[in-house]
């Protein structure tokens, strides 16, 4: 029996692909740093780009998502290659630096930034912040319906009409900071009481402004940069942001940073932490990403309440460590 | 039959696929003996986990159920009969496959989605307020069969191509009408591949998240995803995936004691000639509409949607991207996973089918487990090892095939060991007895009969890996991108014109490469046909 045409241009194919594959492993292998981030490429690769030329470093960046990039620097432990670790929340950040992942950064970095957005041990610092808001759907909601603060959510008259995402990390940071603000008891009577008053489970912040802008739900309690992308699509998109006050639904989170332990080049990372605070690099957060810049001084993005005019609660985030409590009290109240 | 030492090269190729499934096993082994015994305990007898157990357990086999409701007839409308446009459908009814189910499932929940979907926007003027909800078991199922249906159907046609017609031949002889025929006869051959596509689609429902996440299901995956995503607890996840692992070995044991002994090839001389097509007569087009709704639910859909982001993203300004780059990277790796996993499928199969004793069904029956299991929790394993015991290979091209193969081998194993079924042995003894060695053999007598199974197992391999993303972002060399990355990141970016862009392409990607091996089967369809009235030399 004569061979398969099929083999022909199988083995054809095989040498290309194989002579591609040598061409991509060969390509990477000069002395680089490397960042492990959680955040995406479309948000941060710009500036990255930006720093790789003012600083003259060559900078590769690992994108993926922020928890299971963390549990892969667990997981390599001694031989991980990643220089630095750039997390969408600061419960990756506390994380790692509890499992003593983590080297101290220098105080002359960590003083540019409230002493709320960073490690009281020094191991890592918010670079940017996003603050929890309600948003809801402007053709379902009066203003004036709207609640002032989020214990009035369990009310009936919002029966079956609020989303969360409670797997999220910034849900996750927004009920530690409930504990800490009002205490165990508390937070798991409200949790019960939001669960009895049918809120319903999103998987993502950006399902439940998708689900408010098509009235499935009336409210979302949601981070407050992901409106102005589904905007830019739709700028007709009937949702808006509310503010509450001095309550766990105003607090503000960070994506932040931290410096393995296992790098060789500290001080490299350091001048790439260094750039990321620099004037021109917070702008960018504020104008690309609609984050708040974290380095005092420097105004927020033009289209949002500026942060100083924001009531966030006073917490401080390296006091929202206790992850596996929160874990608990959320599978307790039944809600995970 | 005597039994035979099998050769040197089977037997190696194997031992390395016997270490590739060993690895995630050792991993949630090693993991979960970091949890202390009174503290697993809690864990694994938590009623939300329990009952989310049985929440998996059972959308998995509805799952299962409606895909082989959907696959069979489709299977054999498109092979056997004489359906309005066969060679179009042949193609297009195994296109949902190239659909990842992130993007898919997002499709649906635009269109169908109880308030401000395209549906209910549609109805509003009739009165229509709100739709039933998708939400939950019901959309989850939906998505899940509309994605993955394809496996049995492509398993299924595979095996319907390797029947020998003289047997439906002989059926009719013997005074059967065609229903009997059906039943008693041709459906009875199909069930080797018909288990083989139901594994893998009860599988790839297990350890789904991406649509349970999307359709708000409380699946289990998602007690696994908790454990990392909310307290970085690894040993955790670990003991939970565990649990998923034994449900797994619970099913492929099932599996193994519905096989039955009976032989399914034919003694008679393997020809390949055409079976007699079947006159669908008033049925042509209620087959018709069948094929279609399937195909619109499952294709036309998700690729509409998708073109209304990108128009409505083109109309605001976007400009289209250059995606080349990214689409030859995700050509290479999900080719090459294709050609890792067929080479060390195929000893895998052949041992298992030719040489059965305890040890080849063992690792036959464990291939399937990294395919069980979320890959997130595969790809930390070998994120594991391969930092800490490999670092030479760690994160470069060679360990992201491993890691495909570790995956999707059972995709190809399933395939090609119900091809191997339908071929009798003897053939093989024959070839030997001439004077071919094994590996003459192989090449010139096993390798062509089950050319089906091996070419049907290459397009699932590939269509899966081109969509896989937690080993990809893990363990791909640094800056290597692909589609399914590029996807996914737009997508958490809320960037829909981004998101559409990349989906159309791995969409025309996997199209492409579907028609090409399809057409390949059309081109060996003619030739057989064009040799009917001589069977084949062997």
């Amino acid at each position: 029996m004569k061979t398969l045409p099929l083999m022909k241009v199988a083995a054809g194919s095989v040498a290309l692909m194989l002579g591609w594959g040598i061409g991509v492993a060969v390509d990477a292998q000069t002395k680089t740093l490397v960042i492990y981030s959680g955040r995406e490429e479309k948000l941060i690769g710009p500036l990255i780009e930006r720093a790789k030329k003012d600083l003259n470093k060559d900078i590769q960046v690992r994108y993926g998502d922020t928890a299971e990039l963390a549990i892969a620097l667990l997981e390599e432990g001694k031989n991980s290659r990643a220089d630095l670790f750039f997390a969408q929340d600061a419960g990756a950040l506390g994380t790692l630096e509890k499992k003593q992942l983590t080297l101290p950064i220098a105080s002359q970095l960590l003083n540019k930034v409230d002493t709320r957005f960073r490690s009281a041990k020094g191991h890592w610092l918010g670079i940017s912040g996003r603050a929890r808001v309600i948003d809801y759907n402007t053709k379902l909601v009066k203003q004036s319906e709207l609640p002032s603060s989020i214990s009035q959510l369990t009310q009936p008259k919002w029966r079956g009409k609020v989303g969360w995402a409670p797997t999220n990390g910034s849900f996750q940071s927004f009920v530690t900071a409930m504990r800490v603000l009002e205490g165990d008891a508390k937070t798991l009577q409200w949790l019960k009481a939001m669960k009895a008053n049918g809120v319903k489970d999103y998987g993502k912040n950006s399902a439940i402004v998708e689900a408010v802008g098509r009235g499935e739900v009336h409210l979302g309690l949601v981070n407050n940069y992901y409106l102005y992308r589904f905007k830019k699509d739709d700028p007709n998109f009937p949702v808006a942001h509310h503010y509450t006050s001095k309550d766990a639904g105003a607090m503000i989170n960070v994506a932040g940073v931290a410096i393995t332990k296992t790098t060789d080049q500290k001080a490299d990372v350091e001048a790439l932490i260094n750039y990321l605070l620099k004037q021109s690099s917070q702008n960018y957060f504020a104008q690309e990403t609609n984050e708040y810049p974290l380095v005092k001084g420097i105004p927020a993005p033009s289209k949002q309440v500026p942060i100083n005019k924001l009531n966030p609660p006073n917490v401080n985030l390296t006091n929202l460590d206790d992850l596996p409590g929160t874990l608990n009290l959320l599978q307790q109240a039944g809600v995970l | 039959m005597k039994a035979v030492r099998p050769p040197l090269f089977l037997t190696l190729a194997a031992v390395v696929v016997a270490v590739a499934i060993a690895l995630p096993l050792l991993y949630l082994i090693i993991r979960t003996a970091g949890i202390g015994g009174e503290e697993l305990w809690k864990l694994i007898s938590r009623p939300r986990n329990i009952m989310v157990f049985f929440n998996s357990a059972a959308m998995a086999a509805t799952v299962t159920l409606f895909s082989t409701l959907i696959a069979v007839p489709l299977a054999f409308l498109t092979v056997r009969t004489d359906l309005p446009g066969r060679r179009f459908w042949l193609v297009a009814t195994t296109l949902p496959l190239a659909v990842p189910s992130y993007v898919g499932s997002f499709a649906l929940i635009a269109t169908l989605a109880p308030r401000g979907s395209f549906l209910q926007l549609l109805l509003q003027p009739l009165g229509v307020e709100e739709l039933p909800s998708i939400y939950g078991f019901p959309g989850t199922v939906l998505a899940i069969t509309l994605f993955t249906y394809p496996y049995m159907l492509l398993s299924v046609r595979s095996g319907l191509q390797g029947i020998d017609p003289a047997l439906e031949e002989a059926a009719r002889s013997l005074g059967y009408g065609s229903r009997e025929t059906f039943f008693r006869v041709v459906l009875p051959q199909l069930k080797p591949s018909m288990i083989a596509g139901g594994l893998l689609v009860a599988l790839y429902a297990l350890r789904d998240f991406g649509t349970p996440s999307l359709m708000r299901f409380d699946s289990f995956t998602r007690a696994i995803f908790l454990q990392y995503k909310t307290s970085f607890n690894r040993n955790s996840a670990a003991a939970l995936s565990l649990m998923l692992v034994i449900l797994v070995l619970l099913i492929l044991w099932l599996e193994y004691r519905m096989r039955s002994r009976a032989a399914y090839y034919s003694r008679g001389s393997a020809s390949l000639r055409p079976p007699k097509i079947m006159k669908l007569g008033i049925w042509k087009w209620p087959a018709f509409g069948f094929c279609l709704g399937i195909t619109s639910l499952g294709i036309v859909l998700p690729v509409g949607i998708t073109l209304f982001w990108l128009i409505r993203g083109l109309n605001g300004g976007y400009t289209f991207p250059n995606l080349l780059p990214t689409v030859l990277n995700s050509i290479g790796a999900a080719g090459l996973a294709a050609l890792a996993t067929t080479i060390f499928a195929l000893p895998v199969a052949i041992l298992a089918v030719r040489f059965p004793n305890k040890i080849t069904a063992i690792i036959e029956r464990c291939s399937y487990i990294g395919f069980g299991v979320p890959g997130i929790v595969v790809a930390l394993s070998l994120v594991f090892f391969g930092a800490n015991y490999l670092p030479a290979l760690y994160q470069t091209l060679p360990m992201l095939i491993f890691a495909y193969l570790v995956l999707f081998l059972p995709q190809s194993v399933g395939t090609v060991r119900s091809s191997l079924l339908q071929v009798n042995p003897q053939l093989e003894e024959s070839a030997r007895s001439l004077g071919r060695n094994a590996w003459q053999t192989l090449r010139e007598v096993t390798l062509p009969l089950v050319q089906p199974g091996v070419l049907s197992g290459a397009v699932l391999v590939f269509l899966t890996a081109i969509k896989e993303l937690p080993a990809t972002i893990l363990l791909a060399p640094i800056g290597f991108s692909t589609l399914a990355m590029q996807i996914w990141q737009a997508t958490e970016n809320v960037d829909f014109a981004d998101a559409a862009a990349a989906s159309l392409a791995m969409l025309l990607v996997s199209m492409g490469s579907t028609l090409l091996v399809l057409s390949q089967e059309n081109v060996k369809e003619e030739k057989v046909i064009s040799k009917a009235p001589v069977s084949r030399r062997v």
